[in-house]
C-alpha cells in the first residue's frame, strides 16, 4: 500500500515536472520565434538601429544666430531666442539674459524688454523687476537649431483652422 | 660698516678687465636666470600647480570656448591674466606677491572660501581690464581687425555703437566668459 502510494506520487511528480519542462520549452520556442521575427523585420524606432548596434551620432545642429524674431505659432507661445546663448549664466549669482533684456539694460542693448507679465508675482502685483518665478528664462525661451525635426508634426496654426472653417 | 667701506674702495686684488668682463658675464647670467624664472611663472602648468587655481578657475575655464573650440586655438591663464608688455608684466608680478601671501595663509584654500572671495577677486581683474582698455582681450580680438559683416546683427551693432568710439571696453559686456560669475547683484549693468 505504501509502495503503491509512493509510486502514484512519483507518477504525479514526473507529470508535473514534465509539464513545467514542456511549458519552459514552449516559452523558449516562442521567444526564439519573436526574436527571429524582429531580426527579419527591425522595429521602427527613433534610434533607427537594433539594440545590438551602435548608431552613428547625428551631426550637431547649428544654433540660429540671425537675430530675427520668429513667428509665434500661437499667441501665448514664449518667443524663441534668435541668437546663440553658449555659456550664458542663469543661476543664483547672475543672469546673463537680464544684462541685455532687463528694463534698465535695453537702452544700451536695444534688445526687447522682458514682458511686464514677468514682473508680476502670483497675486498679480507688478514688481520693479523680474519676479523670482520668471527668473529662469530658458525654462520657456529656447534657442533654435537649424535642423530637421526628428518626428513629424501636424500642428495647424489657429488662423489656418479658422480659414478652413470658412469663418 | 666694514662691508660698506670695502664696497667704496677700489679693488686691490682684481683687475679692472676682470671686474668689467666678469660683471658683464655675471649680469647676462643673472638676467637669463631671472627672465627664465619669470617665464616659468608665466605658464599654465605653473598656475595650476596650486590646487586653488587647478580646482576652481581652471576647471571652469575648461568648459568655455577659450579652452575648447573648433579651430583649436587656446588661451591659457597668462594670456589673459599677465600683461605681455615687460613693464606692465613686472608691475603685475609685483602685485602678485599678494597672491603668494594668500597661498601661504590659505586665503582661498577651499571651494567655499574661493566662492566667498570670488567677487573681490573678480572686481580686481575687471578694474585691471578696464584700466588698460581690455588689452589682454585685444591681443587677439582688436576692434580694427574685426570683420563686422561676419558678426551677428546684434554683435555688429553693439561693437559699432559702443566699442568703436571707446565708450565701452570689452570687459564691460564680456564678463564671466572664461570663469563662472560671482554674485552680480550690485555690479553695474547687471540686475
Amino acid at each position: 500500500m505504501r509502495h503503491q502510494n509512493s509510486a502514484r506520487l512519483s507518477w504525479f511528480r514526473t507529470t508535473l515536472r514534465g509539464r513545467i519542462r514542456a511549458f519552459i520549452g514552449a516559452l523558449f520556442v516562442a521567444a526564439f520565434a519573436v526574436s527571429a521575427a524582429s531580426i527579419a523585420e527591425p522595429l521602427a524606432t527613433l534610434r533607427g538601429e537594433t539594440i545590438n548596434q551602435e548608431p552613428r551620432a547625428p551631426m550637431m545642429g547649428k544654433q540660429v544666430n540671425t537675430d530675427l524674431r520668429a513667428v509665434r505659432n500661437y499667441p501665448e507661445q514664449p518667443p524663441t531666442i534668435p541668437h546663440k546663448t553658449r555659456g550664458y549664466a542663469i543661476n543664483l549669482q547672475a543672469n546673463k539674459c537680464l544684462s541685455c533684456h532687463s528694463r534698465r539694460a535695453i537702452e544700451q542693448s536695444q534688445a526687447p524688454m522682458i514682458s511686464v507679465t514677468h514682473f508680476m508675482d502670483r497675486e498679480g502685483q507688478v514688481l520693479s523687476s523680474v519676479t523670482p518665478r520668471r527668473y529662469f528664462c530658458n525654462q520657456c525661451h529656447v534657442p533654435q537649431l537649424d535642423a530637421k525635426p526628428l518626428v513629424g508634426n501636424d500642428f495647424v496654426d489657429a488662423d489656418a483652422v479658422i480659414k478652413a472653417k470658412g469663418n | 660698516m666694514a662691508l660698506l667701506r670695502s664696497l667704496n674702495r677700489p679693488s686691490r686684488h682684481f683687475s679692472l678687465g676682470f671686474l668689467t668682463l666678469g660683471g658683464f658675464i655675471a649680469g647676462i647670467m643673472f638676467w637669463g636666470a631671472f627672465n627664465t624664472a619669470l617665464e616659468v611663472t608665466n605658464t599654465e602648468a605653473f598656475c595650476i600647480s596650486c590646487h586653488e587655481m587647478r580646482d576652481n578657475p581652471y576647471q571652469e575655464l575648461r568648459e568655455t570656448i577659450h579652452y575648447s573650440n573648433r579651430s583649436g586655438v587656446r588661451a591659457t591663464c597668462p594670456d589673459c591674466h599677465v600683461p605681455h608688455n615687460w613693464t606692465d608684466k613686472i608691475a603685475r608680478k609685483m602685485a602678485a606677491t599678494k597672491e603668494v601671501w594668500g597661498k601661504v595663509f590659505g586665503t582661498i584654500n577651499t571651494r567655499e572660501k574661493f566662492q566667498d572671495k570670488r567677487l573681490e577677486l573678480a572686481i580686481h581683474e575687471w578694474a585691471r581690464f578696464k584700466a588698460n582698455d581690455s588689452l589682454e582681450c585685444r591681443n587677439c580680438h582688436e576692434y580694427v581687425y574685426m570683420d563686422i559683416t561676419q558678426q551677428s546683427p546684434r554683435a555688429a551693432d553693439q561693437h559699432e555703437r559702443l566699442l568703436a568710439n571707446g565708450e565701452k571696453t570689452c570687459i564691460d559686456c564680456h564678463k564671466g566668459i572664461a570663469h563662472q560669475l560671482p554674485d552680480m547683484s550690485g555690479v553695474k549693468g547687471w540686475n
